[in-house]
């Protein structure tokens, strides 16, 4: 059993997400940092389908059972108390009655804890992800007591794991309607830095830079998004839509970021200046 | 038809009308090629995502066939109180009265095309052309659940509290999502709503 005794800044419980849902209207939703997510588990020997938390900081837990614990993606200083210090990306062997403080990141937005045996509770529609914008899954409060599961049979095969390094030059193809927008737009949105604003959350990152405009002022009838996808609202500054983004949307996609620079998207911090680079795909 | 591109794991395909995105649809979900994640229909546009597909035929499946009619579904009957904030700029716009829009409203059976934007949000097609009204400028940042609006060719009713930039003629008290009922959407894809005046 692990007791959650403070649910800290934008923690949730996430696993890959929700397959096949979008003729519900439901969309994906799962850990918005993927690798960052499959290394927790892995450390602690957990199928990658697991759940774990993913957290902004502040979340305080308490062990009632020893378990293996591993702590991935932001980077920051763990408070343990009743037990032996941790570090990122590292796989402790936590007593029963020790609690652990997430404190905010120094390097990164968001920590994802695993726990061997994974987190217990009941699918939603398939999955055990909160979705912020549908409201569907399993929610963390504090008080809650959340069961362990069963220990995997795999064994643990390190007890380090490596990251890739975050970037904050990131790679972008065209989006659908990149023909909507001026060919400036285009110079802007490859040549000058977009700031990360603190508005943004799991829906998406909003970005802050000089105004990307429109050459094709007409309506755009809502159609399906992906993740990465760089939607343009009418005052010109983007949106990277992030894990649950909905299933459709009604802003023209200038552009499409590369999947393995989305970690680097979903870890960046407020204020951080990124540069969009345009590659062929 | 135009094939837009939307990064190395999606392709997004455009048509002149939803009866042709229609067709393609059914097409896709037929088809079982292998290395299909999902098919997302909407208005004008089909978006598929994919893993490992083979492109050209992937491409081959975009090309829309004969038109297929849309299913005919069971009816669900929708309970409707039309006392939504845009009726009257709705009369100003169409050049109806508020009891020719409520009955032209009521008087269509629809046809659920596709469920996209939250859960439970079915995009209804049949309105009738006299209530064809391009969306508000500006969205709300709040629209209340189980409001009924229309935009464009679509009526639908708003399953959650969420923005929205459609015309509101009235609410319904009927759920439209709930994740712990066997068929978690009121209205699927193929079935057909009529909304009922109460």
């Amino acid at each position: 059993m692990i007791e959650i005794i403070n649910h800290g800044i934008a923690s949730s419980f996430q696993d890959l997400g929700r397959f096949g849902c979008s003729h519900l209207g439901v969309g994906r939703s799962g850990a918005a940092d993927r690798p960052s997510h499959r290394l927790a588990n892995r450390l602690v020997g957990n199928d990658d389908s697991a759940a774990t938390i993913e957290s902004c900081g502040g979340l305080g837990l308490r062990l009632h059972r020893a378990a293996a614990v591993a702590i991935t993606g932001a980077q920051g200083a763990i408070d343990v108390r009743q037990g032996p210090p941790m570090a990122i990306n590292a796989v402790t062997y936590l007593p029963a009655g020790a609690d652990l403080t997430l404190r905010p990141p120094s390097e990164g937005l968001r920590y994802y804890v695993a726990v061997r045996g994974g987190f217990d509770l009941q699918p939603v529609l398939g999955s055990r992800s909160f979705d912020s914008l549908a409201g569907l899954g399993p929610r963390l409060q504090s008080g809650d007591r959340v069961a362990i599961g069963e220990h995997p049979d795999s064994p643990l095969a390190t007890d380090l794991g490596f990251r890739q390094p975050l970037t904050d030059v990131i790679r972008v193809s065209d989006g659908p309607r990149h023909d909507w927008f001026t060919d400036e737009a285009w110079t802007i949105l490859t040549t000058q830095p977009f700031v990360v604003s603190p508005s943004g959350n799991r829906v998406g990152a909003r970005l802050n830079g000089t105004a990307l405009e429109r050459r094709e002022i007409r309506e755009l009838l809502s159609e399906g998004l992906v993740e990465g996808a760089i939607q343009v609202p009418p005052d010109g500054q983007p949106i990277v839509m992030l894990a649950d983004h909905p299933v459709t949307g009604g802003y023209p996609v200038i552009a499409v970021v590369a999947p393995d620079d989305l970690p680097s998207v979903v870890q960046a911090r407020p204020g951080t200046a990124l540069r969009f680079r345009h590659t062929v795909g | 038809m135009r094939v837009l591109p939307f990064g190395p794991g999606a392709i997004l395909a455009e048509y002149e009308s939803l009866a042709e995105v229609m067709s393609v649809d059914a097409v896709l979900r037929d088809s079982g090629l292998a290395g299909i994640d999902e098919v997302i229909p909407a208005a004008r546009t089909v978006l598929v995502t994919y893993n490992n597909v083979d492109r050209a035929a992937l491409e081959k499946l975009l090309v829309p066939g004969p038109s297929v009619p849309i299913a005919e579904g069971p009816i669900v009957e929708i309970p409707v109180i039309y006392d939504g904030p845009d009726l009257e700029e709705v009369s100003e716009a169409t050049g109806l009265s508020i009891d020719e829009i409520i009955e032209t409203h009521s008087g269509t059976v629809y046809s659920a095309a596709f469920l996209g934007f939250t859960p439970g949000w079915a995009y209804l097609v049949g309105l009738r052309r006299s209530l064809h009204l391009p969306r508000r400028p500006t969205p709300r940042t709040s629209v209340a659940s189980g409001s009924v609006a229309i935009a464009n060719e679509f009526t639908g009713v708003y399953p959650t509290l969420s923005p929205g930039g459609w015309h509101l003629l009235g609410h319904t008290t009927a759920t439209m999502f709930d994740v712990d009922r066997d068929k978690p959407s009121l209205v699927m894809a193929g079935d057909r709503v009529r909304f009922v005046r109460s």
